[in-house]
């Protein structure tokens, strides 16, 4: 089989139609020829998941500053977030929910007509004294009427969509940027996309974990593009597990629900959260109440000793729940069966948000080296994106920002790239290679006897990583799930397809995601391994406390050869000296 | 538990027929139609095409007809069907593969309404613009809509003429109509005010019926009717 390749030309090419790809594409399209790359139609983006808000200064509910939301983001994140970025992200954050009013999004409205908004976990007033309403919402489909409301932006923009294409792999030549490869799902088919900037905008990747709240495609197909080219990721260990994803599901149920007043209850009937965040209570940051839970579980405290704790609204009465949280109460009813005003709903952690990613500068420039030097034409926003904004833990309502704030702000940067620099580079002769490869050989793999089936595979994955490296670890569960990475990596170079077909072949795509979750899980093991203290989300059983002496750093890996470099560098602190977190 | 599934399968390529397969599958307590697919695809025939992402109900991927109704595949609890479950794609779309659909003349209507916000004055410097609770409560069941096609696929208008722009492209239309905000009636009015728009619905409801998020284009159109009317007097 020789596939066919089809050649397109544009100034600017996004991968990823979420949020963050969408607001870049929305700040080029006008002013440069932009195509928007998406395995997914941009509607079906996992952005469109997020339920409880957007968070900003705004002082619409009570008096609000920057500051404080800056100094709620840093404690937050364990003070391991840069903080240059952090205070970029929260002093945006009011000009961009404007602009984002000003564009569409169908935002609550207080009594004045201002944008409404709601308490958050982790978020307070006057530096974590008061309580504090920052978030700002769309009911509990925030990130669905964002997610929207900028895709008809694109459409009104005349943005080019190429929907359901499956980047393969990068272009460079000379250590620059030059486009990439994709796969059309529909037709079959390789496709070159030459660019003169590209941005990653792939979204998260706790797809690897077997109870997760994140979509089948958060596959983290940006990370692995980079990791293939020799290119670090930073902070890889640090994933956020929500403490209230739905019993066995693990989809998400807001910390809107906790924001409105909901409380978490143990088999006793206790709020439980007294006894690990007395002050804050069930508004304490994820990682935190997700210990708190995981804690209740293993100690015997689940509801009738299982492995869930609840969730109970009942007191919010049935007025406040429909008017605020009626996504919320559609997910127990038709998942788990239970309306909330009449009960509680059985939830555990569920692996969430990726605080790690693809190292950036503050212009959502790729870094070459994780640390300075850029690879020209090359950037990455969103979730995929480490900057850092959210350093070992990030705070509710703070992702969305992220993705607007920093997708924004990409697009105006690649638009003044793109306008400093001439033509288009020449790509190299056999540019669609290896991606060619790659797909050439999966596809000739159909039919063959005693190859080893990718879902068989990615259920030992899902299943290891979720016993060794979730909410607790510990030594002896990394070196094992180290062990298991390399053993599934060995036996995927023997994974088989059934299907050999080029139309809407989605086990092709089911096998070369699986391929990007080997490569990027390997380096979350690897790294959680190396840390060995508890910071934010990354919580060593081994090793309790937070060793700023020795730790205060971000991790970078490089995967080559099979093998794991590290390296680290120093987090950037201006305004706040790490100091004890306490909730 | 064991349940039978009747899964429509066409592959795609010129001439050939569309058949149905039937797959036996060990169903788990809270397994949705969509959990029964994935549990075919990873463990019988890797063959099978559907589209499906978030699994709770806010992508739209998953929308297919499952015992002669529309709906989530992954909303769908398998509890609730009796006997076989019988599964086929979106009526009314051309199939590409299996479950999956051809979305693109679907969602080029959409577009036509000009479903963005239009405005001729500016927005204030460093504020929002202001809309009350009452003017923004009147958006609700307009702007939760997933696309998922449902509802325009259920509609006898559509499968009589398949250029009638549907119920979610005129539901989109109405989500931004009747947005204070927005001044742009006169930019949709080709569009809405034709015999391909809101006077083709011959309001027989199906649409309410298949939507998976419960909203009612219906009752948009209606009332998108009642605001063309009243500017024309």
């Amino acid at each position: 089989m020789k596939l066919d390749v089809t050649y397109h030309r544009h100034d600017v090419v996004i991968v990823g139609a979420g949020i963050a790809g969408l607001y870049a594409a929305l700040k080029t399209s006008g002013a440069v020829d932009t195509a928007v790359v998406s395995k997914v139609y941009p509607t079906r983006s996992h952005s469109g998941a997020a339920q409880g808000g957007c968070a900003g200064s705004l002082g619409n509910a009570m008096e609000d500053r920057w500051e404080w939301h800056l100094y709620d983001t840093v404690r937050g994140s364990d003070y391991l977030g840069d903080q240059d970025a952090q205070e970029l992200l929260v002093r945006d954050a009011v000009p961009v929910m404007y602009e984002m009013e000003h564009l569409g999004v169908p935002f609550s409205r207080t009594a004045e007509g201002k944008i409404a908004q709601r308490p958050f976990g982790g978020h307070f007033g006057n530096f974590g004294k008061t309580p504090m309403s920052r978030s700002c919402y769309a009911a509990d489909r925030t990130g669905h009427a964002q997610l929207h409301t900028l895709f008809e932006q694109c459409l009104k923009h005349e943005v080019r969509f190429y929907n359901e294409f499956f980047a393969l792999s990068l272009l460079m030549k000379d250590g620059v940027c030059q486009g990439l490869v994709a796969w059309d799902i529909q037709h079959g088919g390789l496709h070159i996309f030459h660019a003169k900037a590209v941005m990653l905008a792939t979204g998260g990747y706790a797809r690897c974990w077997k109870i997760t709240s994140n979509a089948l495609a958060n596959t983290g197909d940006g990370l692995a593009l980079i990791l293939s080219q020799g290119l670090p990721l930073e902070d890889m260990e640090f994933v956020q597990f929500h403490p209230t994803g739905l019993w066995k599901h693990g989809i998400l149920v807001s910390e809107a629900a906790r924001g409105e007043g909901g409380y978490l209850i143990n088999d006793k009937g206790e709020r439980y959260m007294e006894r690990y965040a007395k002050a804050k209570m069930e508004l304490a940051p994820r990682d935190v109440c997700s210990r708190a839970g995981q804690t209740e579980i293993d100690e015997g405290r689940g509801i009738g000793g299982k492995d869930y704790v609840y969730l109970d609204l009942r007191h919010l009465g049935r007025a406040a729940i429909l008017e605020k949280l009626p996504q919320v109460r559609e997910l127990g009813i038709k998942f788990m069966g239970k309306d909330m005003i009449t009960d509680p709903i059985p939830i555990q952690p569920t692996a969430h948000y990726s605080m790690g990613g693809i190292p950036t500068n503050l212009d959502t420039e790729v870094l070459a080296d994780g640390k300075r030097n850029v690879v020209p034409g090359l950037y990455a926003s969103g979730e995929c994106a480490c900057l850092s904004v959210h350093g070992a833990n990030r705070l509710g309502t703070n992702s969305t920002l992220e993705c607007a704030v920093f997708g924004r702000l990409g697009g105006l940067k690649m638009l003044d790239y793109v306008r400093a620099h001439g033509g288009h580079t020449d790509l190299a002769e056999n540019a669609a290679e290896p991606a060619r490869e790659t797909v050439e050989h999966l596809l000739s793999t159909a039919g063959a006897t005693g190859s080893v089936r990718p879902a068989d595979l990615r259920e030992r994955l899902q299943v290891s990583m979720q016993k060794n490296v979730a909410v607790f670890r510990n030594a002896d569960g990394l070196a094992e799930q180290v062990k298991i990475c390399r053993e599934l990596r060995d036996e995927y170079k023997r994974v088989g397809l059934q299907d050999g077909s080029l139309r809407m072949n989605t086990e092709l795509n089911e096998a070369l995601e699986l391929g990007h979750m080997l490569d990027y899980a390997y380096v979350i093991a690897v790294c959680a391994q190396a840390r060995p203290e508890c910071r934010g989300a990354h919580w060593r059983v081994d090793h309790p406390g937070r060793n700023d002496q020795e730790w205060l750093k971000h991790t970078l890996a490089w995967l080559a050869e099979e093998k794991i470099r590290l390296d680290y560098k120093p987090v950037t602190i201006t305004r706040f000296q790490p100091e004890e977190r306490k909730y | 538990m064991q349940r039978t599934l009747r899964v429509y399968r066409f592959d795609g390529q010129p001439g050939s027929q569309p058949h149905y397969d039937t797959f036996t599958v060990e169903v788990e307590d809270a397994w949705t139609v969509l959990d029964a697919l994935n549990a075919i695809k990873w463990h019988q025939d890797g063959t099978l095409s559907y589209r499906r992402s978030c699994r709770h109900g806010i992508c739209g991927s998953c929308a297919m007809t499952i015992n002669g109704k529309n709906d989530l595949a992954c909303e769908k609890q398998v509890s609730t069907i009796k006997g076989v479950i019988v599964v086929e794609p979106l009526k009314g779309f051309p199939v590409l593969r299996d479950l999956v659909v051809d979305n693109d003349a679907f969602l080029e209507k959409v577009q036509r309404v000009r479903p963005w916000l239009v405005t001729h004055s500016a927005p204030p410097t460093d504020k929002e613009r202001l809309q009350s609770p009452e003017d923004r409560k009147l958006l609700d069941g307009t702007w939760e809509c997933i696309l998922c096609g449902a509802c325009t696929s259920s509609c006898p208008a559509f499968w009589d003429n398949d250029q009638f722009v549907g119920p979610a492209a005129l539901l989109k239309a109405y989500r931004y109509v009747a947005d204070s905000r927005d001044e742009g009636l006169d930019e949709r009015l080709s569009v809405l005010d034709s015999k391909l728009g809101v006077w083709r619905c011959h309001t027989i409801f199906n649409c309410q019926e298949a939507c998976p998020k419960s909203l009612n284009p219906t009752e948009a159109i209606v009332k998108l009717r009642r605001r063309l009317i009243s500017e024309k007097l």
